[in-house]
């Protein structure tokens, strides 16, 4: 039997795969049908109804969506029928939605913005029902706000919630027309298991979900003559921003970004790559000395595996889900916070700067990262570490903002003391990447030889593969380290917190023994993050990934330990990794949270 | 383990710890405490590993699974067409005037609840009204009167 299918769509014949939904037929054929609550990521809910078409001799239209193909199908994706449907269709979505576009956050990115100006919505036939709805805002959180009256019920951000973070924050509530979107309780976003990660925010068509902006904070700061304005840009950043700006996935823009920073006005553009580094240097030590103390000390208290800290989105899941296992986290602080708390310390001595003046600014792909900085613990400067986290898509806003033509930007290099990086810490932004640089040093450190893969590049912990496990034999280590001879250093990698889940039960009923898992909080790691680009979607993600391992293969330092500026903060400061200086500035401690 | 949590093991014990027992947990738990407080949701989702939120959202879908505490009686006026053709406004205004509470309210000896349900199936006898598990039917002012004051007369609350 043949595997193709023989359709018309709009009166033309064509061949389909079997299982080919009527929208990704329309597709193939470069007939776009609206959706709204359809999203590459997540499974098919069906109840947007915007993309209705009508299949001949079926009294009811049906959704695109939600249609498998079927043998001598006749599809018409606009007919008259069609179109005059969908028309009321968007106008009962827009019943029940503030349409207050010009005060909207999303203004200009909006799906359902989009539809209306493009099905030419002018009036309103149905009667307005959101002033009769008692809409509220949550805006607690540090990270997310909430706004009810813009929500068209599509489920995105919950099925993001389950399906790809496995928290569950977001759920449903009530029925029929008391359905709503919310939390356990309706308690306030900032008082229940979400991760702040944000994924719910990229995945929203409309303005319901969207990050706290920091931008006017900013621009004061930048305005204020007494403040010296400091900015570090994640790894992930250069590899999203140009898409806000006009630019294909995937673009690097790494230069034009810092030349972008200069030109908007801040004091000195430095980079988080370079706390990525120092990062492998304090957690790969602190790795090491855990598998001391286990494989020589037999002390049974070490926690193995040990988890990586970098994400704050993974951290306050693990806080809320798997408390007992906060030991395992390594106590590093995440890239943002080791270089929020050496700015105010360390480049301020160096700088010669007070550091009560100066504004430390990130520019992050995630929201969680906003929570991270207001965390009560992160002060260990004296001073707020970080003071504003912008995300990539309010980093674009500034630049439009500033009237700056990106493209015609020249590539710059950032400013020095704390800007320099390597290649290790740029793949930080990639699922597997700290799992990569990580290796790349402790093996070397522990053997004195690179690590056995072509090019440094370590592939079996690259990839888009939910969980990906590696292993790598330790042979003829240098004296100091005899005691790894033969070991083989067993690794995970996990990302998207539904992942990390399934890695953590492995870990939890002993059928894992890891010694160091890895675990990004947002699908595809920070590239993916939810403060990145609207839309984030596979092909997006692969396109980022690309990016970001071709940045590594162009820098001309691959190894976080041959970092010179690292090796000048170890000499003049910090003295030696896990020293006492480094315990205070870089590293943390977690908090056990409620599991709701 | 407080007494919550005990019961909550117990349901779980008995109808399983798999999503499709989420139903039954809770039908159990409102048999008893007459509603599913923020701690009782906890529990079931910590004893079937599902979210919370997942539990509330649940509870808030089904007319039975209340959220809030409830009083001794939870009275429950049916809303749907026919009881409301057959005087079920009537019905509901003696109620309030005799309990002095509003819709959705709890008398302060937290003896009464007052709440509206969707159609009981009596139709044919409307209108018609559950206090717990009784149901009461052709009711007119006067029976509500009648059927009110038995439970008012009763002296013990919890």
């Amino acid at each position: 039997m043949s595997d193709k299918l023989n359709i018309t769509i709009n009166g033309f014949q064509v061949s389909v795969k079997k299982n080919t939904t009527i929208l990704e037929a329309a597709d193939e054929q470069g007939i776009r049908i609206p959706t709204l609550c359809y999203h590459k990521d997540l499974c098919i809910a069906g109840n947007c109804r915007v993309c209705v078409v009508e299949v001949v001799g079926q009294k009811r239209l049906s959704a695109a969506c939600a249609t498998p193909c079927e043998e001598g199908m006749e599809i018409l994706t606009n007919s008259l029928k069609v179109r005059n449907s969908r028309k009321h269709i968007i106008e009962l979505l827009l019943s029940e939605h503030n349409a207050d576009c010009t005060k909207c956050y999303r203004n200009g990115n909006c799906e359902l913005q989009e539809l209306a100006s493009e099905y030419k919505i002018m009036t309103q036939d149905f009667i307005e029902l959101v002033p009769l709805k008692n809409y509220t805002i949550d805006a607690f959180s540090p990270s997310i706000i909430k706004d009810d009256s813009k929500c068209i019920r599509c489920q995105r951000c919950v099925r993001t919630c389950a399906e790809l973070q496995g928290v569950n924050a977001l759920t449903v509530s009530h029925k029929g027309d008391k359905m709503k979107i919310t939390t356990f309780f309706e308690k306030n976003m900032n008082q229940v298991v979400c991760t702040n990660c944000g994924q719910c925010v990229n995945h929203c068509p409309t303005g319901a979900l969207v990050e706290k902006n920091y931008i006017e904070e900013v621009w004061e700061a930048i305005a204020d003559p007494t403040k010296h304005v400091v900015v570090q840009t994640a790894p992930a950043v250069r590899v999203g921003l140009g898409e806000e700006l006009g630019l294909p996935s995937g673009s690097r823009v790494t230069g034009k970004m810092v030349s972008a920073l200069k030109r908007l006005g801040f004091d000195s553009v430095l980079d988080t790559d370079f706390t990525a580094d120092l990062t492998i240097m304090e957690e790969g030590t602190e790795l090491l000395t855990r598998l001391k103390k286990a494989l020589v000390d037999k002390d049974e208290n070490v926690a193995l595996p040990m988890a990586t800290s970098c994400s704050p989105g993974w951290i306050k899941y693990i806080e809320h889900m798997y408390p007992e296992f906060l030991n395992n986290l390594s106590t590093c602080k995440s890239p943002q916070q080791m270089f929020g708390a050496l700015v105010k310390t360390y480049y301020a001595k160096a700088r010669n700067l007070d550091p009560e003046n100066i504004v430390s600014v990130s520019i992050m792909p995630c929201t969680a990262k906003k929570f991270e900085a207001y965390r009560p613990e992160m002060h260990d400067s004296g001073y707020r570490d970080v003071d504003y986290v912008l995300t990539t898509r309010e980093l674009a806003i500034l630049i439009k903002q500033a009237g700056l033509d990106f493209n015609k930007l020249d590539e710059v290099k950032y400013d020095r003391l704390m800007g320099e990086s390597s290649g290790a810490a740029v793949i930080f932004g990639a699922t597997g990447g700290v799992m990569e640089a990580a290796l790349r040093t402790a093996y070397e450190i522990v053997t004195g030889r690179e690590v056995p893969f072509e090019n440094l590049n370590i592939n079996p912990v690259r990839g888009m593969e939910g969980v990906r496990e590696a292993s790598i034999k330790i042979e003829k280590p240098a004296k100091e380290w005899a005691f790894l001879d033969g070991v083989e250093l067993k690794c995970a990698v996990a990302h998207g917190l539904v992942n990390a889940k399934a890695v953590m039960d492995a870990v939890k009923s002993g059928k894992a023994d890891y010694h160091f898992i890895e675990i990004m909080a947002c699908p595809g790691g920070c590239l993916g993050g939810g403060g990145q680009p609207i839309p984030t979607n596979p092909e997006i993600r692969q396109k980022r990934a690309e990016a970001i391992y071709a940045e590594d293969s162009d820098m001309p330092i691959r190894k976080s330990h041959l970092n010179p500026e690292v090796a000048k903060l170890y000499k003049d400061f910090l003295k030696e990794p896990l020293g006492e200086v480094s315990h205070h500035l870089l590293h943390t401690k977690y908090t056990k949270r409620e599991r709701y | 383990m407080n007494p919550i949590q005990s019961l909550v093991k117990d349901l779980a014990d008995k109808h399983g710890r798999k999503r499709e027992s989420l139903l039954p947990i809770m039908q159990g738990v409102v048999a008893q405490e007459k509603y599913l407080s923020e701690l009782a949701m906890i529990e079931i989702a910590r004893e079937i590993d599902i979210s919370a939120s997942e539990v509330y959202g649940t509870a808030t879908f089904y007319s039975f699974l209340e959220t809030e505490k409830m009083g001794k009686y939870v009275i429950r006026v049916c809303k749907t067409i026919t009881c409301a053709m057959k005087g079920k406004n009537q019905v509901m205004l003696t109620i309030q005037n005799m309990l002095k509470i509003k819709l959705g309210e709890t008398t302060p000896d937290r003896k009464f609840t007052l709440l509206e349900t969707n159609c009981l199936g009596w139709c044919h006898k409307a209108p018609a009204m559950l206090i717990n598990d009784d149901v009461y039917t052709e009711l007119t002012p006067e029976k509500v009167r009648e059927v009110l004051s038995m439970y008012m007369k009763e002296n013990h609350v919890n």
